[in-house]
């Protein structure tokens, strides 16, 4: 009963994580895109914090409470007062329509269960969930980066990506250095941000949009 | 308490972290340039020492035949950069664009990424080298916006989220490596170093590997700078301060592409699995076909040299995809000679940019009448790169064309025609550069010309004449590789 209830809640939380991607994909405006992801991290820390509880690995609840702290709490707020001091929490000018993006991301969907429930047959139920929903997490981030011009979104996409490979590497069970990686990992997020906010300080750019810079290279064709 | 070998591995990876840490204090920046040059010279030492003396795998550490080749590769191009940069660094103070700050933080940094580059070179442990092959990439990404003007910021951004997206498939790629190990080799430790894997690599189901690889193939493959993931590459070459070209293209890009030789050693241990060569073979000829087209329109001159790194990354993943011990032993000699010529054209062109002012490529001529030294040298650096004999690399690409005549004659046709047509393209540019009227702004020159003759020197050695001990090794190497 309890290996089944084990599996039920990984299962929940990591299918959560999906339609959270999902949800990242249609939304228009700044503050609620950022306050999508918040939810999104917070699904993760959750997510790990299962795992390091059915697995008996305590090392992993640091791992959470990273996401937790810092994913779901610092970094939003921190985007926040980006979006705010740069004034651009109006609107998100997408690439492609949000219909097509959210067929795009089904699509994406259908494709990593596809390509992972048969390979990953044998690895036991739960790690072959787990990464099956990880790949799809990870390809709709990579969808949220190039369907954006937005920096701030890109940078959304991109720690989306990052929260699926958390996802992926706790759920392959007894991994090392899964600690040392999110810490990793959160370092060079952290860097990110700092990076927009420095840019803007310095007053080096008019804008965040990566597609007008680049008119500075000079060499465009 | 530990051997001499062991205490080598821990002084590779300590010196520099040492160095950066003293580094970030010194205020003087002449003392800062030369304590730089003297920890990059120690680290160097201690590589030439594991000649020597080899330790025994340890849990994280490992030194192989392999990895010993682009340990000391790296440490002697990490050597020649940083006096080069000495003397570049003098120039940038003087005219401003440096200030003493960012000095200190760029000579801390340079450290920094030889302790990354070390680290993912000596790991034993495919996390550990994941996470270290990070570090490298972010202080890079650090050194290319160092100077703050729009067009670096751009170019640092740039390279930083393709980057980050290469770095994030190569951990998936990492994580299902894992997976595909711990069903033969229980959890823990042991299902992720390096070579316990390659040892129990024939009994991993065959389908995780093939996934794993192609994420891998991509992720790391981002870094080498293959097409059609390059776009970051002629950026963060042309923005960066000229030092970090030069470590960019004769080191990091090596890194990287290590790290796909690693797991194509695991990929090949299992019969069942896909062969990695085609795949590394189709995006090694994209690369050459299409930065040999691509050096025609270039107008910046780092730029020009930074396609010509795709060029040649290619070539090696090219030579490396054929396999067999000749195409192999080509492909390893190749890097080699690349990283030494790339960065003596880097050294040269960093002088350049530095007495004309600029790098638009129309604004510069005649520079074998207005700086004898520095245009004579450029013509050679070009004309080893462009792979003329005498120089090494003529050999080398000879070797790996003729090998692969006589396994695949089309493949070999399309490379042989695309290297000739990138060898115009810089012949084209040479005599531009380095001939006729010099006009333009033209200071007095102070480079300092030990390191570019180093390297050339031993390019033009290496193409003449390579002693057999050598020989014997990267031959030792190249029949591992298979």
């Amino acid at each position: 009963m309890t290996s089944s209830l084990a599996f039920d809640v990984a299962h929940l939380l990591a299918g959560g994580l999906v339609l959270v991607s999902l949800m990242l994909l249609y939304q228009d405006r700044m503050t609620s895109l950022i306050n999508t992801f918040a939810l999104h991290a917070l699904v993760v820390s959750f997510s790990v914090a299962w795992q390091a509880y059915i697995q008996d690995a305590p090392h992993l609840y640091i791992t959470a409470a990273i996401a937790l702290v810092i994913k779901a709490t610092v970094i939003p707020l921190a985007l926040h007062r980006i979006v705010v001091r740069l004034e651009i929490h109006r609107t998100i000018e997408p690439v492609v329509g949000i219909g097509l993006t959210m067929l795009a991301g089904m699509g994406l969907i259908a494709l990593s269960m596809m390509v992972m429930l048969p390979i990953a047959a044998q690895t036991g139920a739960l790690t072959r969930e787990d990464l099956a929903f990880a790949l799809s997490v990870i390809l709709l981030g990579l969808l949220m980066m190039i369907s954006r011009r937005n920096a701030v979104s890109q940078v959304i996409g991109f720690m989306s990506i990052e929260n699926g490979l958390i996802l992926a590497a706790t759920g392959a069970r007894g991994m090392p250095l899964v600690v040392e990686i999110s810490v990793a990992f959160s370092i060079l997020i952290a860097l990110i941000v700092i990076g927009i906010f420095l840019f803007r300080i310095r007053e080096r750019f008019e804008t965040v949009d990566i597609h007008l810079l680049h008119q500075h290279r000079g060499e465009q064709p | 308490m530990s051997s001499p070998g062991e205490l080598l591995l821990i002084a590779l990876l300590a010196i520099p972290a040492l160095g950066a840490a003293v580094l970030a204090l010194i205020q003087d920046e002449r003392k800062a340039a030369w304590l730089n040059v003297l920890f990059s010279f120690l680290t160097l030492a201690c590589a030439l020492a594991l000649l020597l003396e080899r330790p025994a795998p340890g849990l994280f550490l490992l030194v192989d035949d392999l990895n010993a080749v682009f340990i000391i590769v790296g440490t002697i191009v990490a050597f020649t950069t940083s006096v080069f940069s000495s003397s570049y660094i003098a120039h940038e103070l003087e005219t401003g664009r440096l200030t003493h700050a960012y000095l200190r933080f760029y000579h801390a940094m340079y450290q920094i990424l030889m302790f990354g580059m070390n680290l993912a070179l000596l790991s034993n442990n495919i996390g550990l080298m994941w996470v270290a092959v990070e570090l490298a990439t972010l202080t890079t990404v650090v050194m290319v916006g160092i100077y703050r003007t729009p067009a670096a910021l751009e170019a640092a951004w740039k390279y930083f989220l393709l980057g980050s997206v290469g770095i994030a498939l190569a951990l998936f790629g990492t994580i299902l490596v894992y997976l595909a190990a711990r069903a033969v080799i229980g959890e823990g430790r042991d299902a992720m170093a390096w070579n316990v894997l390659v040892a129990n690599a024939h009994s991993f189901d065959p389908a995780f590997l093939n996934l794993a690889f192609v994420f891998l193939l991509l992720g790391y493959g981002t870094k080498v700078g293959l097409v059609p993931l390059h776009a970051w590459l002629p950026d963060a070459h042309a923005e960066g301060p000229t030092p970090i070209s030069a470590v960019l293209s004769g080191l990091l890009l090596n890194v990287a592409l290590f790290a796909v030789l690693r797991f194509k050693s695991i990929m090949s241990a299992n019969p069942a699995a896909l062969a990695p060569g085609p795949l590394m073979v189709t995006l090694g000829l994209a690369s050459v076909v299409f930065a040999a087209f691509m050096l025609y329109p270039r107008q910046d001159i780092k730029r020009l040299f930074a396609y010509s790194s795709i060029e040649h990354m290619g070539i090696i993943t090219f030579a490396f995809g054929m396999g067999g011990t000749l195409a192999n032993f080509a492909g390893l000699l190749h890097m080699a000679l690349h990283s030494l010529t790339k960065s003596a054209i880097f050294f040269c062109v960093g002088h350049i940019a530095q007495v004309k002012g600029t790098q638009r490529m129309a604004d510069i001529r005649g520079l074998t009448v207005s700086h004898p030294k520095l245009g004579w040298s450029l013509g050679l650096g070009v004309i080893a790169i462009a792979g003329l004999p005498p120089m090494g690399l003529f050999m080398t690409e000879f070797l790996i064309v003729t090998s692969t005549f006589a396994r695949s004659p089309v493949l070999a046709i399309i490379l042989g025609a695309s290297l000739i047509v990138g060898l115009g393209a810089l012949l084209l540019r040479l005599n531009g550069l380095a001939f006729g009227d010099p006009d333009g702004r033209d200071h007095p020159s102070q480079a300092s010309f030990l390191p570019i003759g180093l390297h050339l020197a031993l390019v033009l050695a290496a193409g003449i004449w390579l002693p057999p001990a050598l020989v014997g090794w990267f031959q030792y190497v190249a029949a591992l590789l298979n």
